[in-house]
């Protein structure tokens, strides 16, 4: 049981020791992105060899939470950041394991498993030099590769519950205070300042209360908070328990989808152990203040991400929002004050109590404070976890730290803040990123989800998707969303197969608002935002596809027809290898056809094609 | 007490109560549908929205839910108002063609047919909840509940099965505002939610008049006999 400093220090100093007789460290990352593409595998046989040869009282071997680098993940990090390789064990797990070990005992680095940067002319040798990693600022994410998350030790040892002492020796009006300087907003996609929510929940009248964690991240292609609780839980369990003394509140939960198993896995055991060293419990530091938590694993929906809902389903009713006229904060859990904040608003806590509110709000804008997580996919070279400062353009994120677009194609429009968000077109691509700017486009920050888009995605069916999703998401509760949206869906997908009139675009546009309008939740006056961002800076799309029954993108089916030109084509058979339904006839050297009746539009063979001769109309 | 405006019309209030409360006392005209006097609402049929006003703010509230409070200005028919009932009726109408609540409030809104495929799968059921909450608060049953989600919610007892917990006393029949629920008596056999109840026949007129069930249900819950519940309630 810790009950003072000193024995923190203690603990810290003693892992230090512990881990300081390794004359070398190997990290590997396995968060689920490089988990998938074979890291444990990777572990264990250079685990295998390392143990062989005699080296295993000298090489430290850690598995980490996610690097962020996950398209060139398993990730491999030498040292204090002095080596990074990518994708090891994806073309032969012993040699690249043997490759690992020679370079840990001879210090020889293997230049193929380097990272090659995005024109593939140079290799880089230290994460630091390579732009994904330099163009960010780690804060959130600064200990997630670093750690292994499984290990308590290790995260005292790196500074851990410090903040927590620190806590409970102020004032708990201070450490609001400290809060709202901060400038910190919820990174779970309102941007609600967190001083302000904290104090309102403090003020308000009733016993007991709840603070909340949000681990219910459920937009597409978004994996921030997953990362975190895998890479970092106690860095949310800390800043829960920094707030639940700021607002006397005794007993935390952290809301989880069960989709997340290796984030409830490493989530239990840091709670588990945080239990075990008297730091989460009763008379925390000695201090008289206690406090639990409670893990609760959501079972997949959507609509639980929202504050009312997700407090319904921890009630174990269903998981339908209610109004918010009375806020959660007056009367949330069970009809008590209750707190809630996002994962990532949480793990910022520590940061801000222990090198305090001047330093958070000297990152970031005027408006927008600190550093924000994003998840960057979709067609960008380099796919991943980011983390920089706010005010940081579109531009910086897609194009230096993100490489610019796959196959160096025409950069079309970036999706950011998930099914609630909107398509930003290419124009504002100098737009800071922050809260404020966002939503002036008709999009949002949302959660950080960015889902970057090129020439060949078409507009109108991004909308489409993002309706189905929506449509398959909606409680069902109050009827503008339930019954709304799957008109909206319907109107879209008829434009998208050709079955357009005149006047669609007129007729979304006015369902949309009365959707915004007249809907209970978030979910539901957000759900219109894909449709009204695409149709208001992509209009001509729809018109094309109402008009003229085309498809640009050559992403419609019903709209698309792949041929091949006679002129272009070489006969390279590249094309019909790669038909996933083997439609393209042709010999060597010859010129292929296309059997339309056979194809399934899926464009494959154009995007396949080095020659230009695969056209669609 | 609070004091606050509806369509320029100074109204006061009970702190708490409200806007809809106020709005039938004084005399304006709000439509609703999933709102009942002895059980609230949810705010699930978004018909009974206003256009609130607080200083320079305004926003559509559910007036059913909204607590009255001091300084507000509510309109029960700005612009803003008039397209959320509108659509919301549109949309009632396109997934419950059949049902003359709906025809007949849509009408009076100006809408006279749906731009949408009509459903054919949703009978008269709108999803006000209405049916749930009378089995469970007033009746004290909790035999029907809501399953799925989005398009595929709907109203159900268990796993579509006949319920043990169904007294068959057909509450939900009473409050359903369009007449969803399908109840039949024939031969002193009453069938709902798929399940077939017996009807008591009272000794004194010999006329079936409740489900076996039910009498029981309130016998064990109020302590009165059998034997006088079995007496209809014209014969008492």
């Amino acid at each position: 049981m810790i009950v003072s400093i000193e024995q923190l220090d203690g603990i810290a100093a003693e892992h230090t020791k512990k881990t300081g007789v390794f004359g070398k460290t190997v990290k590997i990352c396995c968060g689920t992105g490089c988990v998938s593409s074979g890291a444990l595998k990777v572990y264990e046989k250079l685990s295998e060899f390392i143990n062989a040869e005699g080296l295993a009282d000298k090489v430290l071997i850690k598995k980490t939470g996610c690097h962020g680098l996950c398209e060139r993940g398993p990730i491999v990090v030498f040292g204090d950041d002095e080596i990074l390789y990518q994708t090891v064990g994806k073309r032969n797990l012993e040699d690249d394991a043997r490759l690992l070990l020679k370079t840990i005992r001879e210090g020889v680095i293997a230049e193929n498993l380097l990272y090659k940067g995005e024109d593939k002319t140079k290799r880089y040798v230290s994460p630091r030099d390579i732009p994904f990693y330099a163009g960010q600022t780690r804060v959130v994410l600064s200990q997630n590769g670093i750690l292994d998350p499984e290990d308590i030790e290790e995260y005292i040892s790196s500074g851990g519950y410090r903040a927590v002492y620190k806590a409970l020796a102020m004032d708990p009006v201070e450490i609001i205070d400290w809060i709202q300087k901060s400038g910190l907003r919820g990174r779970g996609g309102g941007g609600f300042p967190t001083g302000t929510k904290w104090r309102s929940c403090k003020d308000a009248p009733g016993e007991p209360r709840y603070v909340i964690a949000n681990g219910d991240e459920g937009d597409p292609g978004a994996f921030m908070d997953r990362s975190l609780m895998e890479g970092n839980p106690h860095a949310v369990i800390e800043g829960m328990i920094v707030g639940g003394y700021a607002i006397s509140s005794h007993q935390g939960f952290i809301y989880v989808r069960d989709e997340y198993p290796l984030a409830v896995h490493r989530l239990s055991i840091a709670i588990d152990k945080a239990r075990e060293y008297g730091l989460l419990g009763s008379n925390i530091f000695n201090s008289g203040f206690d406090f639990d938590i409670k893990i609760f694993r959501g079972g997949g929906a959507f609509v639980c991400g929202e504050s009312t809902a997700l407090m319904s389903s921890i009630e174990g009713k269903t998981g339908e929002p209610r109004a918010k006229y009375i806020h959660t904060v007056e009367k949330g859990l069970w009809d008590k004050p209750s707190n809630l904040n996002n994962v990532e608003t949480w793990a910022c806590v520590p940061h801000i109590i222990n090198k305090g509110w001047e330093w958070f709000a000297s990152i970031g804008t005027p408006e927008s404070k600190g550093t924000k997580v994003f998840s960057l996919v979709g067609k960008v070279k380099n796919t991943g976890l980011v983390e920089v400062p706010m005010g940081i353009t579109l531009n910086e994120i897609i194009f230096k730290l993100g490489g610019g677009i796959q196959g160096n194609r025409k950069f079309k429009a970036v999706q950011t803040g998930g099914p609630s968000g909107g398509c930003i077109p290419g124009e504002y691509l100098e737009m800071p990123v922050d809260f404020d700017s966002l939503t002036r486009l008709g999009s949002m920050m949302g959660s950080g989800g960015m889902i970057v888009m090129d020439e060949r995605d078409c507009m109108v069916d991004v909308a489409r998707y993002f309706l189905k999703f929506l449509v398959d998401e909606s409680c069902g509760k109050c009827t503008p969303c339930r019954e709304g949206v799957r008109r909206m869906f319907e109107i879209v997908d008829n434009i998208c197969s050709g079955k357009g009139s005149k006047g669609d675009v007129e007729h979304l546009e006015e369902l949309a608002r009365a959707i915004q309008l007249g809907s209970l939740c978030a979910l539901g006056q957000s759900a219109p935002n894909p449709v009204l961002s695409t149709i208001k800076y992509f209009r001509d799309e729809y018109n094309v596809h109402i008009e003229q029954k085309k498809c640009p993108a050559g992403v419609c089916k019903a709209l698309t027809t792949f041929m091949i030109d006679a002129e272009k084509c070489t006969g390279c058979m590249r094309c019909a290898s790669e038909c996933p339904v083997g439609c393209i006839s042709g010999e060597k050297k010859k010129v292929h056809t296309i059997d339309q009746s056979k194809c399934i539009k899926c464009g494959t063979c154009y995007d396949m094609c080095k020659f230009d001769a695969v056209k669609y109309a | 007490m609070v004091e606050f405006a509806i369509n320029g019309k100074k109204v006061t209030a009970e702190k708490g109560e409200s806007v809809l409360d106020v709005a039938h006392r004084e005399g304006f005209d709000i439509p609703t549908l999933c709102y009942h006097d002895t059980l609230g609402s949810d705010g699930r049929c978004r018909l009974c929205v206003v256009e609130v006003r607080k200083g320079n703010r305004k926003r559509i509230a559910t007036s059913c839910l909204y607590p009255a409070e001091s300084g507000i200005e509510v309109f029960t028919e700005s612009p803003d108002v008039l397209l959320v009932r509108k659509t919301v009726l549109e949309l009632l109408l396109a997934r419950c063609p059949n049902s003359e609540t709906i025809q007949y409030l849509a009408k009076e809104y100006g809408v006279t047919q749906a731009r949408y495929r009509k459903d054919n799968d949703k009978g008269k059921c709108i999803l006000c909840n209405l049916c749930v909450k009378t089995c469970e608060l007033n009746v004290g049953a909790a035999a029907l509940g809501m399953s799925g989600k989005g398009p595929f919610k709907k109203v159900t007892t268990p796993y579509g099965e006949p319920s043990n917990d169904c007294i068959g006393c057909g509450a939900c029949v009473a409050i359903c505002p369009t007449g969803h629920i399908y109840i039949e008596e024939k031969d002193g056999v009453r069938t709902i939610w798929n399940k077939r109840f017996e009807l008591a026949r009272c000794p004194k007129c010999n006329r079936y008049h409740a489900p076996v069930e039910q009498l029981a249900f309130i016998a064990s819950r109020s302590g009165t006999t059998m034997e006088q519940l079995l007496i209809c309630p014209d014969c008492k």
